[in-house]
């Protein structure tokens, strides 16, 4: 006697049943779904800040700012400084010329489409080297900024997020009006979220005296690193981009996770409670049928695996609506974070495999747990008794 | 020989603090091939001696000897599988699946056997047949009146060829014509078939079909005198 065989029975019974059951079987369904799209778009969410600030990073770029400061943000160095940091042995040289950008980073407030509030976006001041250090900067509108205008070039990212910032259109900044002349990307990382512009041109305008911060090329980051944090004089400090990028999100990674599993997790809680209530009804229900296909003969295990697999049917089904919302709602779209440094990142939410498959096995977890109890109620039904009761 | 014998049976359930006496020292032998009425009044305590013989329960003392085998010395899992192979249950309320057609609710029992699915079908049809119901094989219990109703039941209990067949008042939902019809059924079965039926019944009429009668009272077997069956 094959128990393969008494499951497919008896999960085919409870399939059939499906149907009589409607109401109760989708408020598991639509509870599994809540919970997955909510999770899977929080995760995905995640996923895409995470690949956004990840692919800014290359392992052999570095960013030289003052010591202590955290940020390119809070950052200042001297042209006398930069100077000598640029200089220094271990930045990569091409043609005599080290592959070294000191930029001037300051905030422009701009409109966010479709919002009354401002946003603050970047404009990083930058020298024509910086194309050289950052090769996946590329032009694909307009042309390049001139050294020395109010010119400025506007990532993909940010003019898709904010308003009037394409290409021939104007945007004051300091009380000038500056020529918005074409638009880059830079292979979706963070600098797309971000306006470019010539370094003296910002400085200018700020009435700065100086930079923020040097972004180089190096061949030898050990010797690039010895060499200026024995000067004491310069007092900075010498961080390798991805580990710079990574202390960057790691609040905003931090939140997006902290919603995705605390909450996602509180709705799961409610949905194992709803599978329960479903799956324990459902037993109720089939009492007679279950006393019934036990006297016959069926084995209590078939049983357990028919109403685990039922639990875990409506899950999946839950699972597949949540995953399916949320890759239709959400898949593609780019949203915007503030940054640590008080910029707006804008990066895509990716429903991925990897976040389709985390969603799906939650949806698992809440059916097999929402499943179990009932089924061991259902394995335990007191045969002669239940048989009498009808 | 005694195709099913009880040696000093006792049940008892505890609810709360008190015990409950349900059987007393039952012994009772039944031949094979007898067709068995069992009588008496509710509470009488005849379902639970029926669940006993069927091994849907065991006993609290005593023995429950059916095909020579131990049924009261059996754990739950080896009963489900002795079930399976030697009992045909028919209950009042047909206890049939109300989702599955009349040929897969008699396939059932077979789908603990290691028949195949053409196997199967081809006893289904047969069993279907024989208690008149070949052409209600795709319909399902609630497309079917109580009385063929019950035949599918009757199918259901003999498909895989039982040691005994135990019906719990298997005419006591239906009208006088189609309990007479299924009583005729169950002789039929008991006489043509040799098949060994154990009956609890209320109804004097449908245990005049029977070839004895035993009479039960308080928890105590009160044996009446061995019948010819009716006509």
């Amino acid at each position: 006697m094959s128990s393969l065989t008494q499951f497919i029975a008896v999960t085919d019974m409870n399939i059939r049943n499906l149907p009589q059951r409607i109401g109760t079987s989708l408020v598991v369904v639509i509870g599994v779904a809540g919970v997955v799209a909510v999770l899977i778009s929080v995760l995905a969410m995640a996923t895409g800040f995470s690949h956004t600030v990840a692919s800014t990073a290359r392992n052999d770029r570095v960013l030289i700012f003052r010591g202590g400061s955290q940020s390119e943000l809070s950052s200042s160095l001297s042209r006398r400084a930069a100077a000598v940091i640029i200089d220094s042995p271990g930045i990569r040289v091409e043609s005599t010329q080290p592959l070294a950008s000191a930029e001037a980073i300051v905030m422009v407030n701009v409109p966010k489409k479709g919002d009354k509030d401002g946003a603050n976006v970047a404009l990083r001041g930058v020298n024509p080297v910086a194309f050289a250090v950052r090769p996946e900067i590329k032009l694909i509108s307009g042309r390049m900024f001139q050294p020395g205008l109010d010119e400025l070039i506007v990532g993909k990212a940010a003019q898709i997020q904010f308003q009037g910032l394409e290409v021939g259109k104007k945007i004051a900044i300091r009380g000038t009006e500056w020529s918005i002349v074409g638009n880059f990307t830079s292979g979706g990382d963070t600098h797309e979220s971000e306006m470019l512009a010539d370094v003296e041109a910002v400085i200018t305008a700020y009435r700065r005296e100086g930079y923020q911060a040097i972004t180089a090329l190096v061949d030898d980051f050990t010797k690039l690193k010895d060499t200026l944090t024995s000067n004491p004089e310069l007092g900075i400090e010498v961080v390798r981009e991805p580990d710079y990028y990574r202390g960057q999100s790691r609040q905003v990674d931090a939140i997006l996770f902290f919603v995705a599993y605390v909450v996602g997790g509180i709705m799961a809680i409610g949905a194992i409670f709803a599978a329960l209530n479903t799956m324990y009804a459902a037993v109720s229900a089939r009492t007679l049928e279950i006393a019934t296909l036990r006297a016959i003969g069926f084995g209590p295990l078939p049983i357990v695996a028919s109403i685990l697999s039922e639990s875990l049917l409506l899950s999946l089904l839950g699972g597949l609506l949540g995953a399916a919302v949320a890759w239709v709602v959400f898949n593609g779209n780019a949203v915007s974070t503030l940054g640590s440094n008080f910029t707006q990142i804008v990066f895509p939410i990716s429903v991925d495999a990897r976040v389709l498959v985390t969603g799906l096995i939650w949806a698992a977890v809440v059916g097999l747990v929402g499943g179990i109890f009932p089924a061991i109620r259902a394995a335990r039904i007191p045969v002669a008794a239940a048989l009498q009761a009808q | 020989m005694s195709v099913v014998s009880l040696r000093n049976v006792v049940k008892h359930y505890t609810r709360g603090k008190e015990r409950v006496e349900v059987l007393h020292s039952i012994n009772l032998d039944i031949a094979p091939g007898e067709f068995l009425a069992l009588m008496g009044p509710s509470g009488s305590g005849k379902t639970t001696l029926l669940n006993l013989i069927g091994g849907l329960d065991r006993p609290s003392a005593g023995e429950v000897t059916v095909g020579g085998e131990r049924v009261d010395a059996l754990s739950g899992g080896q009963l489900s599988k002795w079930r399976a192979r030697h009992v045909g249950f028919i209950f009042q309320f047909y206890n049939l699946m109300p989702m599955l057609s009349a040929e897969r609710n008699v396939e059932l029992p077979l789908l603990l056997t290691p028949l195949n699915s053409a196997q199967r079908m081809s006893n289904v049809a047969a069993a279907l047949e024989l208690v008149g119901l070949a052409d209600r094989a795709k319909h399902k219990p609630g497309e079917l009146s109580g009385g063929q109703q019950q035949r599918v039941a009757i199918a259901r209990a003999l498909i895989s060829d039982p040691t005994l067949l135990v019906c719990d008042e298997p005419t006591g939902d239906l009208d006088r014509e189609t309990a007479e019809e299924i009583m005729g059924l169950l002789q039929m079965l008991n006489k043509q078939q040799g098949k060994t039926i154990i009956m609890v019944t209320h109804d004097p009429k449908a245990a005049a079909y029977a070839s004895r009668q035993v009479h039960m009272d308080k928890g105590r077997l009160v044996e009446g005198e061995a019948r010819t069956a009716a006509a």
